[in-house]
């Protein structure tokens, strides 16, 4: 086989023929339409089908060469003429050229371009598809929860072995981070808090505001926004790992339910480790408020500790496990949404992954603001 | 197998999605204890069906029966129990990965039949061993190759001793060995035990070693169906052109794969 290993520009030259009156336009390439030369015709013919109407007729007798950027051209120039209304013949190919273009296949008869979608039809797909979100979230949510309740009812149709192992993993990849950075949260509560109460006299108070606010508010809310971090985003992709897999697929044609098998441990453990965190993160909010108000306070250890009990009561404890339990519930079942809701390959995981995280975090912070109207409003 | 009926009847089989239409209206029977190949290129709407035939994708329109049960508007429980009756091995084998081989194959054993712990292992073994992966038990998929995958895939598939067995691209990315042993498992299973088997591929490896008959689809719509040589002899353009296609891609591709089909590779060239 003979290689080419330079290779030298071939020129393109095209030349407008006078016609006569009535006749169609036409126009002779003598030379290479290749990559090198496709441009410049493109650009001179399609300023020539701006300015004329009828038939343009392009002539390749003189044509040596041909590669499939120039057989491209040819049909974008005939796409042109059809917007604007001149019909462009091809005339004159010969065999060699011809089969060349056969050899690329660019045919004018292509599928026609999908026709533009208008502002207000693309807002109400975008509406529907949402709507659709919904609907599929709320059955899946419905099928996740009735199964928990079903499998805490009849526990031998449990899968014991799958929410120890579910528990310990979303527990002890969340224990460190969750306890230090509660403790961190509580550190600063309480200084902010006693920069302010100093001036009254009142620094025994920082007690009192780190107990609560750690117990009601920020111990759930932490924990929560972290193990969503951590754990709902490890069960989307898990999840979708599987889908994309055919796992779940498998799952279906075994008679397995996916319900049982995969979301039912994943909720109730998370229902198990996140409550359990939360009283970790209370706790240890309450410790960084004590070591500053031992350190920086000079207050006397005991009576802190005696202030911080005083100040909590049984209220302040179940409404913040409540709403862990409820968050809990939000995070596992908006990450088992969004895995399970993956369509197509392997780069879709990292997509939904991301999009389960920042719907959980949304999730936690709207379900929050809800609770404090409903528990320190509405129900005093 | 003494029944008469078909195994599987799809009829006029219509899956869209949205405005596309992958299925336009498919027929097909199998009867039981045949060797059926479902062929057709990518995009022909070949693992659609297998999708469709399963319940793994919703139908816009038609019916198919299994093992002589409706498919369309079977209640849950029904369903899961019919396909106790059925395996399907899918393409990459779809093994769970937070399990090890031996445990996948133990899944629907356990989930679905009242056995002591000993006669699982036992009946682990032996599913492994059918398909040499006896030595893999106790690893796990990511340990495992592409064609090791399948492998254990299809031991799973048969965990249940299935009636009818579905397998999507069989053979493809397994080495001219593994790919005859295979086939010839196959075999035995219709052979010995009536299983129905139904392959879908684009390989022509898998077809004519062992296929009682195919189905070739082509956008959507069955183009040819009846036992291999018979298709292949009524001289249908796309028939041809996809067996012409298919014999120089193999001939191209191993030399062993092409022998083993008695085919004589081109050794002259590419």
């Amino acid at each position: 086989m003979e290689a080419a290993i330079s290779r030298t520009p071939k020129p393109l030259t095209a030349t407008e023929v006078p016609a006569p009156p009535g006749q169609p336009q036409l126009w002779q390439l003598s030379g290479a339409l290749d990559a090198g030369t496709a441009a410049d015709l493109q650009r001179r013919l399609s300023r020539q089908l701006h300015k004329q109407a009828g038939t343009l007729q392009i002539d390749l007798r003189g044509l040596t060469d041909l590669d499939a950027a120039g057989a491209a051209t040819l049909v974008d120039l005939w796409r042109l003429g059809q917007a604007r209304g001149v019909d462009v013949q091809v005339a004159g190919a010969e065999s060699s050229i011809l089969e060349k273009l056969q050899q690329f296949q660019v045919s004018p008869s292509l599928a026609p371009e999908p026709p533009p979608v208008g502002t207000f039809e693309a807002l109400g797909d975008a509406a529907w598809a949402n709507a659709l979100a919904l609907r599929d979230f709320i059955v899946l949510a419905a099928d996740v929860t009735v199964g928990s309740v079903e499998a805490l009812l009849r526990p031998h149709r449990l899968r014991w072995g799958a929410l120890a192992q579910q528990a310990s993993l979303m527990g002890s990849q969340a224990l460190g981070i969750v306890g230090l950075i509660t403790f961190l949260i509580g550190l600063t509560l309480a200084f902010q808090s006693a920069y302010q109460l100093r001036q009254f006299g009142a620094a025994i108070y920082v007690a009192t505001l780190t107990a609560i606010s750690m117990v009601r508010e920020m111990g759930p809310l932490i924990t929560a926004i972290l193990v969503a971090g951590r754990s709902g985003s490890s069960i989307t992709s898990e999840v979708a790992t599987m889908k994309v897999g055919e796992e779940i697929d498998a799952l279906h044609v075994m008679g397995i339910p996916f319900v049982d098998f995969v979301a039912v441990p994943k909720l109730l453990a998370m229902l198990i480790t996140v409550p359990l965190l939360t009283v970790l993160a209370d706790v240890l909010g309450i410790l960084g408020g004590w070591i500053v108000g031992m350190v920086y306070l000079d207050l006397a250890p005991r009576p802190y500790l005696q202030k911080t009990v005083d100040a909590l009561v049984a209220k302040d404890l179940a409404t913040g496990l409540f709403k862990s339990a409820v968050f809990a519930w939000g995070i596992a079942l908006i990450g088992l949404y969004y895995g399970a809701g993956v369509r197509g390959g392997a780069q879709e995981v990292g997509r939904a992954t991301t999009a389960s995280v920042v719907s959980g975090i949304f999730f936690i912070i709207v379900a929050d603001s809800l609770f404090s109207i409903l528990f320190y409003v509405v129900l005093g | 197998m003494t029944d008469l009926s078909p195994a599987l009847e799809v009829r006029d089989l219509v899956v869209r999605y949205g405005e596309r239409t992958v299925l336009a209206g498919v027929d097909m029977s199998v009867p039981a204890g045949e060797i059926r190949v479902i062929l057709g290129g990518s995009g022909s709407g070949k693992s659609t069906l297998l999708k469709g035939i399963l319940g793994l994708t919703d139908l816009s329109g038609g019916e198919v029966n299994l093992l002589g049960q409706p498919m369309v508007g079977l209640p849950e429980s029904e369903r899961r129990r019919l396909m106790q009756r059925v395996g399907v091995l899918f393409q990459n084998g779809a093994l769970f990965g937070s399990l090890t081989v031996g445990e996948n194959v133990a899944l629907p054993l356990r989930e679905h039949r009242r056995l002591p712990e000993g006669a699982i292992r036992e009946l682990v073994r032996s599913k492994l061993a059918q398909v040499s992966m006896s030595h893999a038990e106790h690893l796990y998929p990511s340990e495992l190759s592409g064609g090791m995958k399948k492998r254990a895939g299809l031991a799973r598939a048969l965990a249940l001793d299935p009636e009818v067995l579905f397998c999507d691209e069989p053979s493809a990315g397994l080495d001219p060995q593994t790919s005859l042993n295979l086939d010839n498992l196959l075999l035995q299973l219709r052979d010995r035990l009536g299983v129905t088997v139904v392959i879908v591929t684009h390989e022509l490896a898998s077809i004519e070693g062992i296929a009682d008959s195919l189905i070739m689809i082509g956008a959507g719509r069955v183009i040819a169906e009846g036992p291999v040589a018979e298709v292949r002899r009524r001289g249908i353009p796309q028939v041809d052109d996809f067996f012409a296609r298919m014999v120089k891609a193999d001939a191209q591709a191993t030399v062993s794969a092409a022998a083993l089909l008695g085919l004589q590779p081109d050794r002259g060239g590419a």
